[in-house]
């Protein structure tokens, strides 16, 4: 077996190549100066550190990060503690009610964001909802809520009935239950759940586009859309920033790669 | 129990509220607002019953992007489950440079489309771009990767299946460490051939990932919106755009928020349909997967 796997071994670096291409691209282009015509295979002569200099200073990368990891951390939390409680009822008590409930829960996971976008900011400009931390941390919520929920329920699903039971024989409520017996079981689920939704608003573009509209609410994906979007920008700060913009995703996955990929594989199967 | 269980019920109110307010709401207006002449921001709008929607049968632009959407959705899907269960077999079972060829593939998945799409403009753009530059040493002209239509809509396709293939591989190959070794220990023992291994052993068994994968695709790939945003923003023309990007360029653009809504009806419908086809085609029941 040993003997013949090189060519497996061959396959396998071209597929790391083709797969980090635009990454090593956009790196050349972000260490070299505007002037440099040189093709953008080659390596800078020298690392041309101004664009990431001016990418910060100049184009609201600090106030996009801060409004991304806010709008990021206050969704996530919310989505956990709304959707662990909703599962609890709709993974133990199978009534025929709540089945209903659970399937248009899922269902709804079908409708796409553009099909609701006229109606949507309809009623997010009568709330006074545009350009707000909570009018967007409120649709983050109702588009990730399904996904979490199918997610706790699936889990919860699989946690064995006694442990409710021997608790309501002791006299517990069903609240005091959920609190302290089945919230702390849900740990594991939990850091899928938060993964999963984290990244997607986190990488959100269509949601802030349509919903954050004052420049000092702009979360970085917006911001990076504003340095390229500009005719006569300089293509090699966008490139600068677009390389400060996917770093903090790539190290959180690099240290935690066995999570990512058992959150990706826990909310496509059943 | 069944009384305790009963009253456990209001734990889900929170979330429904979010949901009905929030989308189910939104989704019904969505309907009404399709049957009106509103541009979007005056306060008076009449109702013009199917107008629009006779409107949106003969719109060129629509049948565009309705064909386009469909291309994106499908064409993406097809790709992805060749090309995701192809890295599956590769990458199953341990080799040098096995992690390191996961890790680059999963990786694209995590990064945000838009910031993606971006990322690959430096490598398809006309002139100077990095491919471009590449076939030019090997004497092949400059080809115009986001200018000219057909190639573009192409382009789009084989970047969403690039970006995302990541998604279908490892749904394979979970479905792949699921099938017991046993199997194949027989089939080596029958002396089968690979292919025979592949036809009749894992693709059977691969069934219900399949199912998961190719839903999961089709439905992803028809709501397209930021990689399109990113590399053609919908151009030449309209030639490019998916439903997703022409409701955004009608409703902010062209100010006409009846259209805009008919138009997501469409884009509703057009997914709802596909999904009732593949799951009769699968002979799956609906809320099996996720959709």
């Amino acid at each position: 077996m040993k003997n013949n796997t090189w060519y497996k071994t061959i396959l396998a670096i071209l597929i790391t190549i083709i797969h980090l291409i635009p990454i090593y691209i956009a790196l050349t282009v972000s260490f070299k100066n505007i002037t440099d015509f040189s093709s953008y295979w080659t390596l800078p002569k020298q690392l041309f550190l101004e664009n990431y200099k001016v990418a910060w200073q100049n184009g609201g990368m600090p106030i996009a990060f801060k409004n991304t990891i806010i709008i990021t951390g206050v969704s996530s939390i919310l989505i956990i503690l709304i959707s662990a409680m909703a599962a609890y009822p709709l993974a133990r008590n199978n009534s025929k009610f709540n089945n209903t409930i659970l399937t248009m829960i899922l269902s709804v996971m079908m409708i796409p964001p553009l099909s609701l976008l006229v109606p949507l900011y309809v009623l997010m400009r009568k709330v006074g909802a545009i350009s707000t931390y909570w009018g967007i941390v409120s649709v983050h919520l109702a588009f990730q809520l399904p996904l979490a929920i199918f997610l706790y329920t699936n889990f919860i699903r699989a946690l064995p009935r006694e442990l409710d039971e021997a608790a309501l024989i002791d006299g517990c409520s069903i609240f005091t239950i959920f609190y302290r017996i089945i919230l702390p079981l849900l740990k594991p689920v939990t850091v899928t759940v938060l993964i999963m939704t984290g990244l997607n608003i986190w990488n959100d573009y269509r949601l802030s586009l349509f919903f954050l509209q004052k420049p000092e609410m702009k979360v970085i994906t917006l911001t990076i859309a504003t340095f390229f979007g500009i005719s006569g920008a300089n293509p090699n700060v966008a490139a600068a920033a677009a390389i400060m913009a996917v770093l903090p995703v790539i190290i959180v996955y690099l240290f935690l790669q066995k999570y990512f990929i058992q959150g990706m594989v826990e909310s496509a199967i059943k | 129990m069944e009384r305790e269980l009963k009253r456990s019920n209001i734990m889900y109110i929170p979330a429904i509220i979010f949901l009905v307010v929030f989308i189910v709401y939104p989704f019904l207006t969505g309907f009404r607002i399709s049957f009106t002449d509103w541009d979007g921001y005056s306060q008076t709008y009449r109702y013009i019953g199917i107008e629009n929607f006779k409107l949106l049968s003969r719109d060129q632009n629509v049948r565009i992007a309705f064909v386009n959407t469909l291309i994106y959705g499908f064409g993406s899907t097809f790709f992805q489950q060749i090309l995701g269960l192809a890295y599956a077999l590769l990458l199953n079972k341990p080799f040098r440079g096995r992690t390191l060829a996961r890790t680059a593939v999963y990786l694209q998945v995590l990064i945000s489309p838009i910031i993606m799409g971006y990322m690959w403009y430096f490598i398809l753009k006309y002139d100077h771009g990095a491919l471009n530059d590449l076939l030019g040493l090997f004497g092949i002209k400059p080809v115009l990767w986001l200018s000219d239509p057909t190639i573009a809509v192409w382009v789009i396709v084989v970047l969403n299946t690039i970006q995302y293939v990541g998604v279908s591989m490892v749904i394979y190959l979970a479905g792949l460490q699921g099938i017991p070794s046993m199997y194949y220990e027989a089939a080596a023992i029958d002396g089968v051939t690979l292919w025979q291994e592949f036809r009749h052993i894992t693709l059977p068994l691969l069934y219900p990932s399949i199912v998961s994968s190719v839903i999961i695709n089709v439905i992803g790939g028809l709501k397209l919106f930021d990689i399109i945003r990113a590399l053609t923003g919908g151009g030449p023309g309209y030639t490019t755009h998916s439903l997703s990007t022409l409701i955004y360029t009608t409703y902010f653009q062209s100010q006409s928020a009846g259209y805009a809504a008919a138009i997501g009806v469409l884009l509703f419908v057009s997914i709802l349909v596909s999904t009732i086809i593949l799951q009769i085609f699968f002979k799956k029941k609906g809320g099996d997967y996720i959709l």
